[in-house]
C-alpha cells in the first residue's frame, strides 16, 4: 500500500484522476503533478500559510493535507480564483497599494483575504489582521496588505477607500 | 521536508478502524485533521508504517446535548466547535479558547479528538477539558472507557490512550447558571502556542467562589489543574488571599525552559494570569492591581 493510490477530485472545476503516493501532500500534487505553481510551499509544517487553498469551500493548508485525503473533494487554487475573476478586485488593490512586494506570500494572502470577505462583508482592520495572522509575509509588508484588503472591503460595499 | 513513506487506509466504519488499530498497534498512527500529525510527519519526528485515516467516520462529527452533558464527537473540527450554538450556550469557555487555536485555515481541518490525543502541553483544549471536568471517551474492540480529563493527560504528547484505542468523544457537564469562565494566553503571535495560558471555570456564590477550577497550560509536561485555587474558595477574596494563592501556584508549577521563555518568566506570567483571572471573574479591579506585586 505504499504503492500509488487512485484519487479522483475536482480542481478549479476540472475533473482530475490520478495515481498518487500516500505521502504526497496536496501542495506538491498541485504544483508538480498539475503544474499549478501558484500554490507556494514555504515551511511545510503549517506555519507560513503560503500553500493556502480552498477545499470544499474552506481554506486549508495544502502542505498539511495528503493528496489522498482529497478524494472526491472540490479543490480551488489561486489559479481558479484568478481565472474566474473572483479576486480580481483584491488583486488590483494589492497592486495599487504596493502590497505585492516579492509576491511569494501573495497567493496565500489572497486566498485568506477572500475567505474573510466571504464570511464578513465589513471587517475592521483588527479583524483583517487577525484573519491574515496565519500567513507570513517575509518582506513584512503587512500594513500595505491590510490597506489593500480594507480598500477592497470598502469598494465592494460601494464606499470610497 | 517530506514525510517518509507509509501505507494509507481509510476505514468507513468505527469497527473497521478499531480492527485496524488492533492489527497494527504501535505501527499505526490515526490521521484525523492532521494539523499536528502532518507537521510531525513532514519533519520526520514521526514515521509510522500505517496511517489510519478516520476522516470518513462521520458518526464522530456530532456536537449534541443530552442528559446534562455536552458531547463533542472526536471529528468535530475546531471551526465547528467555534461556531456551534450548543457550545456557545453550554461550554462557552471552549468558544473563547478556540479563537486562540492556530489560524482559520488550520481550524478548518483540526479536530477536537486529534488535538486531545496529540496532548501538546501548550495546547488550549486539554486545559479547557480539565477546567471543565470533562470525560474523555475512548473505544477499542474490547469496549469503551471513560476517563477523567485529569487522568487522560500523562506527559508531553502522552495520554492514557492505548495503541488499539480510538478517542471517540468528550463529554462536558453543561454550564450551570451561576458559572463564569476565563480564558487568556500569552503568545508571541496570535494563534501560536502559548508561552503561558489559563482556562478557568468557576461558580459564584455572591461575591465569592463556590468552586474554581484553574487549568494552566504551557507550564509543565501536561495541563495542570492548579490546587492553588483552594486559597480562593468560600469567602470574599482579599489581596492577602490572592498573594497566598499566587505563592502556592508558583510552588506547584514545574515549567520547562525553552526558546520561548525561561522558567522565571513562565512563573511570573502564571502569577499574573491568576490575578487577572480572579479580578475578572469577581469584577474586582483592586485585585488585578496585585499583578505588579
Amino acid at each position: 500500500m505504499t504503492e500509488p493510490v487512485a484519487v479522483s477530485l475536482t480542481v478549479n472545476g476540472e475533473r482530475i484522476d490520478a495515481q498518487v503516493l500516500p505521502r504526497l501532500n496536496l501542495a506538491d500534487f498541485l504544483r508538480e503533478h498539475l503544474g499549478l505553481t501558484g500554490t507556494h510551499v514555504g515551511c511545510e509544517h503549517g506555519v507560513c500559510g503560503a500553500c493556502t487553498v480552498r477545499v470544499d469551500g474552506d481554506i486549508v493548508r495544502a502542505c498539511l493535507l495528503l493528496a489522498v485525503q482529497t478524494h472526491n473533494a472540490f479543490v480551488e487554487t489561486i489559479e481558479g480564483l484568478s481565472d474566474s475573476g473572483e479576486v480580481a478586485d483584491l488583486q488590483a488593490a494589492f497592486c495599487s497599494r504596493n502590497a505585492l512586494q516579492c509576491g511569494y506570500c501573495t497567493p496565500g494572502m489572497l486566498m485568506a483575504a477572500q475567505d474573510l470577505l466571504r464570511q464578513n462583508a465589513a471587517p475592521d482592520r483588527a479583524q483583517i489582521r487577525e484573519h491574515l495572522s496565519g500567513n507570513y509575509c517575509r518582506c513584512t509588508g503587512y500594513h500595505a496588505i491590510v490597506d489593500a484588503v480594507e480598500a477592497t472591503v470598502l469598494a465592494r460595499r460601494g464606499e470610497q477607500p | 521536508m517530506k514525510a517518509s513513506a507509509f501505507s494509507y487506509i481509510r476505514p468507513t466504519t468505527i469497527d473497521d478502524a478499531l480492527a485496524l488499530l488492533a492489527q497494527h498497534g504501535e505501527q499505526a498512527k490515526v490521521l484525523s485533521g492532521g494539523q499536528s500529525l502532518m507537521p510531525a510527519l513532514n519533519l520526520r519526528l514521526s514515521a509510522p508504517a500505517w496511517l489510519v485515516d478516520i476522516g470518513g467516520l462521520s458518526d464522530l462529527r456530532t456536537i449534541a446535548v443530552s442528559g446534562g452533558l455536552l458531547r463533542i464527537g472526536a471529528l468535530a473540527r475546531h471551526v465547528d466547535v467555534l461556531k456551534s450554538a450548543e457550545v456557545a450556550e453550554h461550554a462557552p469557555l471552549l468558544a473563547d479558547a478556540m479563537v486562540h487555536v492556530a489560524h482559520p485555515a488550520i481550524r478548518n481541518k483540526g479536530t477536537m479528538g486529534g488535538n486531545l490525543a496529540h496532548a501538546d502541553p501548550a495546547s488550549e483544549m486539554p486545559a479547557c477539558m480539565i477546567a471543565l471536568d470533562a470525560i474523555i471517551v475512548v473505544r477499542s474492540r474490547a469496549g469503551e472507557r471513560r476517563l477523567q480529563a485529569c487522568d487522560f493527560f500523562i506527559g508531553i504528547y502522552e495520554t492514557a490512550l492505548a495503541a488499539e484505542e480510538l478517542l471517540v468523544a468528550v463529554e462536558i457537564p453543561v454550564a450551570k447558571q451561576n458559572s463564569v469562565r476565563f480564558f487568556h494566553e500569552y503568545a508571541r503571535r496570535k494563534g501560536d502556542y502559548a508561552i503561558v495560558g489559563l482556562a478557568a471555570s468557576a461558580t459564584l456564590d455572591g461575591g465569592s467562589f463556590a468552586d474554581l477550577r484553574l487549568g494552566f497550560f504551557a507550564v509543565g509536561d501536561r495541563p495542570l489543574l492548579a490546587t492553588a485555587s483552594r486559597h480562593l474558595i468560600g469567602r470574599p477574596v482579599t489581596a492577602a488571599m490572592l498573594a497566598e494563592a499566587q505563592a502556592a501556584l508558583e510552588a506547584e508549577l514545574d515549567p520547562q525552559e525553552d526558546q520561548q521563555a525561561p522558567v522565571a518568566m513562565r512563573k511570573h506570567l502564571a502569577r499574573q494570569l491568576l490575578a487577572l483571572c480572579v479580578a475578572t471573574l469577581l469584577g474586582r479591579a483592586d485585585l488585578e492591581a496585585r499583578r505588579s506585586a
